[in-house]
């Protein structure tokens, strides 16, 4: 569909502002971290200044709190797409069904999604998760068992959970609205040719999940790879470096430390790593643009 | 006033031709429909004229003005969209009158003129109606009305009617042709429908695959068609187009006789086959004949024939009217 | 058409679907409960499910000492602020993609949905330094500044889907009416897109009052919105239950119930148009 040269002269002006604001804010700060990550540059000590070479990679690479950052961020990222993922779907086939309040239970559901990362992780460490007066502590007590200090002796799966939490809602509501809008003939159909439950799941509801599973998988995992408030406020990336993810160790080095350029090149790593997820999110959005 | 004059119109997308090289004058008060198949860049050419499109090459003209760069608001056009495209947030009032408001008609005139327009289109009761509140004949209505307020040098219409039942297109053509004649206004009207291209025209164009096959008058069209694409377009039932050893007997390459134009009997002269198929519409009868060596012939015959599917007939082309074509299906004239 | 459901599987699902929403919103039931507890009364043991003894005490507290409506009216400030100019830079832009299409447009799209995937602690560094050095860091116009380019490319995606779906007929009408372009905007494109702007309006608000790097990292006492101000209960206030309570409740309150009247067009926005 074309306009004419006068419309598309007016369409390239506005579309410009977007453009080149989006475009500085993305060149210039990337600009400038790779710069920083070649420079010797703390802010404790002013006179080393000068070209590092590669040293803050070699630094942040080898080093030990590196490698479980990197870990960590991998494990809390599948950890919770998996239980987003699968949780999700289960309670998107569970709210799919006749249900009598729907609208009452899908707005429970909804809801942790919408609270602000700090309150839910507080709220968690504090109030569910404190070993002598949280709810959790009650309910282990109610059973006869012993209270855990969720926090300290199982930091990053406490961290996984109070995430997990965030997601599901998500996760549940993108799935549950892909459920919908499955052709209700088409299951009546399978029906009819004898399909149970099970084969139903298997052959009709979850090949017509498949593109909205990937795609809560895909933005989840942008959030994900970049947790950052809940570390902050719950366990400050301890004990040690428990639950220290890459984002957090970056923050860590770059404002408690204030090693600019070992940050930046922290910065560069994990620019790095989020644009090999992105590639594929891209790819995948701009086929559905198509369809 | 409304005089719109195309000179060697040419409309590229990429690297494919939509129209190439129209001449066309539309005379001031004239109703001329562009006519033809699917993809033909009928609507196109409206577009260009509009101004909603660029042309690739060449001008147009409205009242000896070279209009060619002008955007749509300042060439003088309306248009009534085929979808109607009618405000859906306003009312028939503010549908009606945002041209004049768009304008910076002051208030009170705007309500003169638009409560004008509405009466003569049956609106009055209407006007502070939403259109999703409107039956599609009303929400038509609502977008002539839009077109006809503003005193345009001129109305495009595109296939203005395509979007309503049978029995409310015929009116709606009545009326939009009546309603012209009133204005004396200069129309352009686009549609494939070729029956609303004959009964509305003063001046038809027959466009096909982004080329003009002729400019006339509808009997024009339809007694001296330029080639065979006009004589199989113009026409319902089709023109009977025979080639082969029939045609040659007559000096042209393929030979074409309206349905109406064939005599049957039952026996003599002429092209011998049997009835196939029968239709029985009371005031006509079409009938499918199967003739050797020609194929399926369309007749149309007045009244009931007493004629039945079986019935081997023989069927004789009225000389006068039979069309001949050459080679490269150019309408071959009595010199 | 509907299918014959038992009335034991309705009340089996029923009773199912109840018990797995109230799990997951409890959490922000207790909160809200023990918002209205006394301090005793919230770190009761076994805990008391229901206030002991009903109070707004906290709420009061928590305004005192800490100037709570500060942080609350910087959170309006950041998040309805970026929205809005937000939306001023994002309408072009999207009527552009979305009624003038070149062959690049899909391309810019893309490249647009591939800034927001740039992981905001890749660039803390030169953003950190550059604040400071303009002095913007724990400022107002920072904050909002970070967050509306942050969202910018969510609103642009949200509002080309929407328009995508105006008929461009009516835009056309309005050209040959004789509508100039901001025109033909204003009288014509938003009133027909307002559910459209609706919601991007309203899931940028909830995004941007939600937002934890950027406002944690660039802003102290002066500008903090309440992302940060809750953060500041982290110790050892936080042992303060009930004020911590309260202090919550005010600030998931409002976005919660935008939230709830959202949830719908909150899927499309979060999907690019991906899922519908």
């Amino acid at each position: 569909m074309a306009a004419t040269v006068n419309t598309r002269r007016l369409a390239r002006a506005m579309l410009t502002p977007a453009v080149v604001i989006l475009f500085i804010w993305m060149i210039v700060p990337l600009v400038l971290t790779l710069w920083y990550s070649f420079q010797n540059y703390s802010l404790l000590n002013p006179t080393n200044v000068g070209f590092a070479g590669w040293t803050n990679y070699q630094y942040f690479l080898t080093d030990p709190a590196f490698f479980q950052a990197f870990a960590n961020t991998l494990i809390l990222t599948l950890s919770v797409l998996a239980i987003t993922v699968i949780g999700g779907i289960l309670l998107g086939l569970l709210l799919d069904q006749f249900i009598y309040g729907q609208g009452i239970v899908r707005i429970l559901v909804i809801s942790p999604f919408f609270i602000m990362p700090t309150v839910a992780a507080l709220v968690w460490k504090n109030m569910l998760m404190n070993p002598n007066y949280g709810i959790f502590a009650w309910i282990a007590t109610s059973l006869g068992m012993q209270p855990v200090a969720w926090l300290e002796t199982y930091p990053l799966f406490s961290i996984i959970l109070i995430v997990a939490w965030q997601w599901l809602p998500f996760a549940t509501l993108i799935l549950l609205t892909a459920l919908q809008s499955l052709d209700e003939e088409q299951k009546e159909a399978a029906g009819m040719d004898g399909a149970g439950f099970a084969s139903l799941f298997v052959y009709i509801t979850l090949p017509h999940l498949a593109r909205a599973i990937t795609v809560v998988i895909l933005i989840e995992t942008i959030f994900l790879l970049s947790v950052f408030a809940e570390i902050l406020v719950t366990t400050g990336g301890g004990p040690g470096y428990a639950t220290t993810n890459i984002a957090y160790l970056i923050y860590h080095l770059a404002l408690l430390d204030y090693d600019v350029g070992g940050a930046s090149a922290g910065g560069v790593v994990a620019v790095i790593l989020a644009n090999i997820v992105a590639i594929f999110l891209v790819r995948l959005v701009g086929k559905n643009l198509e369809a | 006033m409304g005089k719109i004059v195309l000179q060697g119109v040419e409309k590229h997308f990429g690297d494919v031709k939509v129209i190439s090289n129209v001449d066309l004058t539309v005379e001031d008060g004239a109703f001329v429909v562009f006519v033809g198949p699917s993809g033909c860049g009928k609507s196109t050419l409206l577009r260009l004229i509009a101004g909603l499109e660029d042309v690739t090459g060449g001008r147009i003209l409205i009242d000896g003005v070279d209009v060619t760069d002008l955007p749509p608001m300042k060439r003088g056009l309306s248009m009534v969209f085929q979808s109607y495209a009618l405000y859906p947030h306003m009312s028939v009032r503010g549908n009606i009158g945002f041209g004049l408001k768009m304008a910076g008609l002051p208030k009170d005139e705007i309500a003169k003129k638009v409560e004008a327009a509405a009466a003569t289109l049956n609106l009055t009761q209407y006007l502070d109606r939403k259109p999703r509140q409107l039956s599609g004949g009303q929400r038509q209505r609502v977008a002539i009305g839009r077109a006809i307020v503003r005193e345009p040098k001129g109305f495009l219409f595109d296939e203005p009617l395509s979007n309503l039942d049978a029995a409310l297109r015929v009116n709606m053509r009545i009326e939009i042709a009546r309603l012209q004649k009133a204005l004396a206004t200069t129309a352009i009207y686009v549609t494939h429908d070729q029956v609303e291209a004959m009964t509305m025209a003063d001046k038809i164009v027959v466009l096909n695959a982004g080329r003009v096959e002729q400019v006339g008058s509808p009997l024009e069209l339809y007694d001296r068609p330029d080639n065979l694409f006009v004589a199989g377009f113009i026409g319902s039932p089709k023109m009977n187009l025979v080639g082969g050893r029939i045609a040659e007997g007559h000096g042209a390459a393929t030979i074409g006789i309206r349905p109406e134009h064939l005599l049957v009997g039952r026996e003599g002269e002429g092209w011998r086959g049997t009835i196939s198929v029968a239709e029985h519409l009371g005031s006509d009868t079409f009938l499918y004949v199967d003739v050797k060596d020609v194929g399926l012939v369309t007749v149309r015959t007045q009244g009931e024939a007493g004629l039945r599917t079986g019935d081997s007939v023989v069927l004789r082309p009225d000389p006068a009217r039979l069309h001949r074509f050459d080679r490269d299906g150019r309408a071959i004239r009595a010199a | 058409m509907a299918r014959a459901i038992s009335p034991q599987k309705k009340w089996t699902f029923t009773i199912l679907a109840w018990i797995v929403a109230l799990i997951l919103f409890f959490p922000i039931l207790w909160t809200i409960l023990t918002a209205f507890k006394t301090e005793g009364d919230a770190i009761l043991f076994p805990p008391a499910f229901l206030p002991p003894h009903w109070t707004l005490e906290n709420f009061f507290e928590v305004q005192t000492r800490s100037d709570y409506f500060r942080h609350f009216f910087n959170s309006v400030v950041i998040s309805v602020g970026s929205t809005l100019i937000g939306l001023l830079v994002a309408v072009p832009a999207a009527w552009s993609m979305a009624f003038a299409p070149t062959k690049r447009t899909k391309d810019i799209l893309m490249w647009m949905l591939s800034t927001k995937m740039m992981p905001a602690v890749g660039v803390l560094v030169p953003i950190y330094l550059i604040f400071k050095n303009l002095g913007l860091l724990d400022s107002l116009a920072g904050l909002t500044g970070i967050l509306m380019l942050i969202n910018l490319p969510i609103m642009v995606w949200m509002l080309y889907t929407y328009f995508r779906e105006i008929p461009v007929d009516i835009l056309e009408a309005s050209r040959m009416d004789g509508a100039v372009l901001w025109k033909e905007i204003v009288y014509v494109l938003l009133p027909m897109a307002i559910p459209g702007i609706a919601s991007t309006l309203l899931l940028n608000i909830i995004l941007a009052w939600n937002e934890a790097f950027w406002t944690l990292n660039l802003s102290a006492a002066n500008a903090a919105p309440l992302t940060a101000f809750i953060a500041s209960y982290s110790s050892p206030e936080g042992l303060f239950w009930a004020k911590l309570s309260a202090a919550s409740t005010l600030a998931i309150a409002p976005i919660l119930v935008i939230g709830w009247f959202s949830q719908k067009q909150l899927v499309r926005g979060m999907t690019f148009g991906a899922v519908k």
